[in-house]
């Protein structure tokens, strides 16, 4: 542990505004794996705001262990080499409010787990990121038993937990307000 | 890369649209104030932004209406993606040298350390900037700010954080922008931040600020951090010992990320 007994306290964020485009956004970003991969899964939705318009600005980043629950410690997630998984991918929705990934069905990372994805929200007129988890619907189970769904309604739940598509595709849409709106997080030492 | 709609940019003032802000200056500075006072009666302290500050007017239709759900990190989310040398070259922390030619405006460095909520340095961690030039005109395709470009500065840079979490960039001072939020909207010059922990809970971006600025008053964006000292956080130092001679202007800033939750070993501590 640290010697400092007092926390710190944690410098503000601020909104992504409207120019990250050119400077976050990266080739491959939203490919961590190729599609050619025999695992590969598209996740794929929509960011909408309260009026239920989709929100053309915003950028997200998700996180995620491989198919067998191991997090990834590589490095290459700016410049892929087709290879090697390193669990990090970052995307800008398009003009409707859309985006892809390609990925692979998170395992879980200990037995018995809901394998979840963890997704960061940005957006122009989003004054500071939001985190919430996608949850692979399969394992109803572990879903069941997961602590944080546990504790949450019906609709609420249904927020988090994303829907296996006929293609094998997860869509997972995000709500940053109004009806459906997302569950977003907040965990310890976080304001 | 997907393209982009950001209509609260600026746009030529020919370009007068139904959504065209009509809001004064004096009427945002009457709702800012009124904010600050429910705020200073409320006796609460604030460190982050609100997601509801209405003076923001893009903030109304984005912001969750709901308190975040408290929740204990899981495994996945206590750790965060690791970057290399194979991610960032070093070359990449000087943005005067990206584009050939010397670009116009003041260099200036930005050097701080990045630390966890208990003091820990984050090391080996990705640091993303990105900021208007000298004349406050972005690369970006949807900037149609009628200030120059300049064809020697992109505005975006990168490094790797050091072993004492220290991070550096040589750059050009950006300058001020409007934008469309209302009547004779200015921010504040700014250079755009993002970053990442020891753990992904503690992902952030923000935007750092020059001392001394007249904007920061009338700006919604800076004013969304209710507690001025919060705010105060994201104004950089200027510092002379890190100028140097003939050569540049020096700022400090240093960045705090929320705690990490994991638990730390020795071993952890001196990776
Ligand atoms: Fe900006």
């Amino acid at each position: 542990m640290s010697e400092n007994t007092q926390r710190l306290v944690p410098t503000p964020g601020q909104t992504i505004g409207p120019f990250y485009g050119y400077a976050l956004p990266y080739e491959n970003g939203e490919n961590l794996v190729d599609r050619s991969h025999p695992g590969s899964v598209r996740l794929h939705g929509t960011v909408y705001d309260g009026h239920g318009v989709p929100v053309p600005d915003s950028m997200l980043e998700i996180w995620q262990a491989d198919e067998n629950g191991k997090v990834s410690q590589e490095t290459g997630s700016l410049i892929r080499d087709g290879y090697t998984f390193t669990g990090f991918g970052r995307v800008a929705v398009d003009n409707e409010g859309q985006y892809t990934f390609t990925t692979v069905n998170p395992g879980p990372t200990e037995a018995g787990k809901a394998p979840f994805i963890c997704l960061t929200v940005f957006a122009r007129g989003l004054l500071n990121r939001l985190f919430t988890r996608i949850y692979l619907p399969e394992d109803t189970e572990a879903l069941a038993n997961d602590p944080l769904l546990s504790g949450l309604s019906e609709d609420e739940r249904a927020t988090l937990v994303a829907t296996r598509e006929a293609d094998g595709s997860l869509r997972f849409d995000v709500h940053l307000q109004g009806d459906g709106e997302t569950v977003f997080l907040a965990y310890p030492g976080l304001e | 890369m997907a393209a982009e709609n950001p209509e609260d940019a600026f746009e030529p003032l020919t370009a007068k649209g139904a959504d065209d802000a009509a809001d004064s200056q004096d009427q945002l500075n009457n709702e800012m104030a009124q904010i600050t006072k429910q705020y200073e009666e409320s006796g609460r302290t604030e460190t982050q932004p609100r997601l509801d500050y209405a003076p923001y007017r893009s903030s109304i239709l984005r912001h969750p209406t709901k308190d975040p759900r408290h929740t204990d990190p899981e495994t996945i989310e206590l750790y965060a993606p690791a970057f290399g040398e194979r991610d960032v070259h070093k070359l990449e922390s000087d943005l005067t040298i990206q584009d050939g030619g010397e670009p116009i405006g003041e260099r200036i460095r930005i050097t701080g350390r990045i630390l966890d909520g208990d003091g820990r340095p984050v090391r080996n961690q990705l640091v993303e900037i990105w900021q208007a030039n000298a004349a406050g005109r972005y690369i970006h395709k949807r900037d149609q700010h009628p200030a120059p470009i300049d064809p020697n500065f992109t505005g975006v840079g990168r490094c790797l954080t050091g072993d004492d979490g220290s991070y550096s960039f040589v750059t050009i001072k950006p300058g001020p922008y409007p934008w469309k939020n209302h009547q004779n909207a200015w921010r504040p010059a700014h250079v755009h931040f993002s970053l990442f922990g020891t753990d992904f809970t503690q992902r952030m971006i923000t935007q750092m600020y020059f001392p001394g600025d007249p904007l920061f008053a009338l700006d919604p964006i800076y004013q969304s951090i209710v507690d001025p000292k919060a705010r105060e956080r994201l104004v950089a130092d200027y510092d002379h010992n890190v100028s140097e001679h003939e050569w540049l202007l020096g700022y400090k800033w240093d960045i705090v990320l929320s705690g990490s939750n994991r638990t730390w070993t020795e071993d952890d501590s001196n990776v």
